[in-house]
C-alpha cells in the first residue's frame, strides 16, 4: 500500500531519538503578514553534513517552554545544509518561533515521513495544487524540478490563497516561469490591485488541459480543497494512483507511535504526510476520522 | 532432585514458601520484585518483599463498571484479579523526562537523562498481561523503529507468569485467544495449586532463577490437577465476541453506521479505559519549565484518544465529538490496530468493562454492530 519512495530515515541516533538537535537560525525571510521562512543550520558539523532530506518530508522543531510543532520542509533537497522552514503563525509553538532571531537556536528532530515521488515520475508532466501554507510542502518539488528541468514535461502550479497579500513566493514566480513553468493564481478574495482569478484552487483545472496518461498530480492544502482537486482530477480521468496529497494531524512523535496523527490504519508522520489517492479513498471523506 | 539448569519446557513442582527463597535470591541478583499487593482494596502492582505481601485468601469480583475485593476461605495467592492497574506502568512509565534543556546567551544545549532503568522481576503475570506485554513490544520495539525508553525497561524485566485459574466476569481472554493458559513469552510460568505451585521453564533466563530453589518432580496428577482447573477456568468465562477474526473488517466496513451515534452517547470521553487498558500506548510530551525560561524538563506523559487536545491542531480538533473519539477508541482497538501491528489491540483482559463509569461494553458493542449489520 505505502508507494515505495526512498526517503532519507531521521539521522538521529536511536538513544536520542526524542531529543532534538540544535540550530542556528541563519536568516530570517517575511513572506507574508503571517507567514516567514527560516533558513537554519545544525549547529553541529558533522551533522550538517549528514543531514539529507526529500522533498515532501517535515522537521519536528522546538523551542523549550513551547513545545514542538511538525513543519514541512520547503527548502531544496540537494541543499540539505541549508534547511528552509516557511512557517505560518498559527499555534502556541509558531508563535513563540516568530519572536526568534538571527543568530538564536531552536530545536529540529527529523526528516520524518513519506515524500513526493517526484523522482518516480520523470518524464510526466506535473501539476502541483496548492493552498495558501500549503505551497511550502511543495516548494522542494519546485526546486526539484528546475535542478532536473528537462526529466519533466508540462509542469503547472495552480495556487491560491485567501488574498493576494496572503500568496507566498511571489518574488518567485518569474524564475518558476523563466524555467517553463506555469503559474496559476487564484484568490479568494481580491483586493483592488488584484487583477487575476478570483475563486478557489479546484476551479483553476478549468483554465488548463491535462493530458491524463503523463500528469501526476501533487496537492497539499486545506482538505476541503484537496477534496475538490481530486474530483477535479478524477473528472479528468486521472487515475487515483497519480495523485497523491499531504496531510496533516496532530503529530507528537514522528515516529508512529505517541497515536496522535492517526488516520484509519495509517500514522500520518511515519506512513505519510504524503499518500497515494487510492490508499486515502476508504477514509478520505469521512467526517471526524 | 538435583538442580542442573532445566531444559525450556520442562515442568517443575515447588512449595509455597520456595517462592520466598525465589524472591530474595531475585533480589540479591538485583531484581526490583513486583507483584500482586492489596492497596485500597484492590489488587495493585508494586514493590513485594516477601510472600506476605501477596493477596493470599482473596477474590475478585467484576462486572461493568464494579470491582470488588473479597475475602475467601481459601489460602492461595494468585486467585484475586487486578483492579485498574496493570504491568504497563513498569515497561511505559506514566511519565519519563526525555531530556532537560538549558539556554546560556540565547542558545540551547540539551542534557539527556543518566538514570538507567531498573531491573524488574514481575511476578504473577496473567495470561492476558502477558498478552499485553507481547503487544506493546510490538509497538515500542518495531523493525524500523525502537523506542529507547521502553527497551531500556523491557529487555531487563525477567517475567514470572502464572496461569490464570479464576477469571472474572468481565474476562473475555478466550475470544482474544491470550488466555486463560498462558503458553509463551514468560520466563517461567506459575499454576497456583492448593498446596504447591507447578512451574514450568518458558527461558533459559527462567532456568536459571530456580536453581536456588528445591524442586519436585511434576508427578502426572499434579498437572492433571492443573490441566483441570484450567479447563474449568476456561468455561467460566462468560464473556464473549463472536467471530473476531471478522471484527477488523466489520468496523472498517461500518465506520459510518448509524449505530456509532447510539454507542457512542454512552460514552463520557474521561479516558478510564484507557489508561487502564495494558495495550494503550499513547503518550504526549510537555515541558516543565522554571521561572527563568531558561531550563526546561521535557517529559513524556500517557495520553488517551478521549482527551480533546489529542487530536488539536491549529485551526481544530480533528475530532471534536465524543462520538467520533469513541469510534477511534474503538476501531482502533480492535481493527486498525491489525492493519499496523499485525494483531489486536485488544488482550480480553475487561479493565476497560470494570472501570467504565458508564458501564459500557465492548464486548457488548461489538455484539451490537454484528446484529445490525448481519
Amino acid at each position: 500500500m505505502k508507494p515505495s519512495i526512498p526517503v532519507p530515515a531521521a539521522a538521529h541516533q536511536e538513544d536520542y531519538l526524542l531529543s532534538p538537535y540544535w540550530a542556528e537560525i541563519k536568516e530570517i525571510v517575511p513572506e507574508t503578514v503571517d507567514t516567514t521562512t527560516f533558513w537554519l543550520e545544525l549547529t553541529d558539523r558533522e551533522l550538517q553534513d549528514s543531514y539529507k532530506f526529500a522533498a515532501g518530508q517535515f522537521n519536528m522543531l522546538y523551542l523549550p517552554g513551547y513545545g514542538e510543532a511538525a513543519l514541512s520542509l520547503s527548502s531544496d533537497p540537494e541543499k540539505p545544509k541549508r534547511i528552509g522552514h516557511t512557517i505560518r503563525f498559527v499555534g502556541n509553538v509558531t508563535h513563540a518561533i516568530r519572536r526568534l532571531r538571527v543568530g538564536q537556536t531552536l530545536g529540529l528532530r527529523g526528516p520524518f515521513g513519506t515524500a513526493w515521488p517526484i523522482e518516480a515520475y520523470e518524464g510526466n508532466d506535473v501539476a502541483i495544487a496548492a493552498g495558501g501554507i500549503g505551497l511550502a510542502p511543495l516548494r522542494p518539488v519546485i526546486y526539484h524540478i528546475i535542478n532536473h528541468r528537462q526529466d519533466y514535461g508540462n509542469v503547472t502550479i495552480l495556487y491560491g490563497a485567501r488574498t493576494p497579500s496572503d500568496l507566498l513566493y511571489t518574488s518567485e514566480y518569474a524564475v518558476w516561469e523563466a524555467n517553463g513553468i506555469q503559474v496559476m493564481t487564484t484568490v479568494d478574495r481580491a483586493d483592488e490591485s488584484w487583477q487575476g482569478q478570483v475563486g478557489v484552487v479546484p476551479m483553476l483545472f478549468y483554465r488548463c488541459r491535462f493530458d491524463n496518461q503523463k500528469t501526476i498530480v501533487f496537492s497539499c492544502g486545506p482538505e476541503i480543497m484537496m477534496r475538490f482537486v481530486v474530483f477535479e482530477g478524477l473528472a479528468r480521468r486521472i487515475s487515483t494512483d497519480r495523485i497523491y496529497l499531504s496531510l496533516e494531524r496532530n503529530m507528537k512523535c514522528g515516529q508512529g507511535f505517541c497515536g496522535h496523527c492517526q488516520y484509519g490504519p495509517y500514522f500520518i508522520c511515519k506512513d505519510g504526510p504524503v499518500y497515494r489517492f487510492d490508499q486515502l479513498e476508504p477514509y478520505f471523506n469521512l467526517e471526524d476520522l | 532432585m538435583p538442580n542442573q539448569i532445566l531444559d525450556v519446557g520442562a515442568k517443575v513442582v515447588i512449595k509455597k514458601p520456595q517462592l520466598n527463597v525465589l524472591i530474595d535470591s531475585l533480589q540479591a541478583s538485583g531484581y526490583q520484585t513486583i507483584g500482586p499487593r492489596v492497596r485500597d482494596n484492590a489488587v495493585t502492582y508494586a514493590p513485594i518483599e516477601t510472600l506476605e505481601d501477596l493477596p493470599r485468601g482473596y477474590d475478585s469480583e467484576q462486572a461493568r463498571g464494579e470491582y470488588r475485593l473479597i475475602r475467601a476461605d481459601h489460602q492461595r495467592y494468585f486467585d484475586a484479579a487486578p483492579g485498574s492497574d496493570s504491568w504497563k506502568k513498569f515497561r511505559f512509565p506514566p511519565s519519563s523526562l526525555l531530556f532537560e534543556a538549558f539556554r546560556e546567551n540565547g542558545r540551547w544545549r540539551t542534557n539527556l537523562p543518566a538514570e538507567k532503568a531498573p531491573q524488574y522481576a514481575f511476578i504473577g503475570v496473567r495470561p492476558c498481561d502477558l498478552a499485553a506485554i507481547r503487544v506493546q513490544d510490538r509497538v515500542f520495539m518495531r523493525q524500523d523503529f525502537v523506542d529507547p525508553i521502553y527497551k531500556a525497561h523491557r529487555e531487563k524485566i525477567l517475567i514470572l507468569a502464572v496461569s490464570c485459574t479464576h477469571p472474572n466476569s468481565t474476562c473475555f481472554c478466550t475470544s482474544m485467544g491470550t488466555g486463560p493458559k498462558a503458553s509463551s513469552g514468560f520466563d517461567l510460568n506459575f499454576t497456583e495449586l492448593e498446596d504447591v505451585f507447578l512451574v514450568e521453564v518458558g527461558s533459559e533466563k527462567g532456568a536459571n532463577v530456580l536453581q536456588p530453589l528445591e524442586l519436585d518432580h511434576a508427578i502426572a496428577y499434579r498437572l492433571q490437577l492443573a490441566e483441570t482447573a484450567l479447563q474449568k477456568a476456561e468455561r467460566s468465562i462468560q464473556r464473549h465476541i463472536e467471530n473476531i477474526e471478522q471484527v477488523p473488517e466489520l468496523l472498517h466496513n461500518n465506520l459510518e453506521h448509524p449505530l456509532w451515534d447510539e454507542v457512542g452517547s454512552h460514552c463520557l470521553s474521561c479516558t478510564n479505559c484507557t489508561q487502564v487498558c495494558p495495550t494503550c500506548f499513547c503518550w504526549d510530551v510537555e515541558d516543565l519549565n522554571d521561572l527563568s525560561g531558561d531550563k526546561t524538563r521535557r517529559e513524556r506523559i500517557w495520553d488517551s484518544c478521549f482527551n480533546p487536545s489529542y487530536s488539536y491542531i491549529a485551526g481544530g480538533n480533528t475530532r471534536p465529538t465524543t462520538k467520533s473519539r469513541y469510534r477511534q477508541w474503538l476501531t482502533h482497538k480492535l481493527s486498525t490496530w491489525v492493519n499496523q501491528f499485525g494483531e489486536s489491540g485488544c488482550v480480553g483482559c475487561g479493565r476497560c468493562i470494570t472501570w467504565c463509569p458508564a458501564k459500557i461494553d465492548i464486548t457488548a458493542d461489538i455484539k451490537k454492530f454484528q446484529e445490525a449489520t448481519a
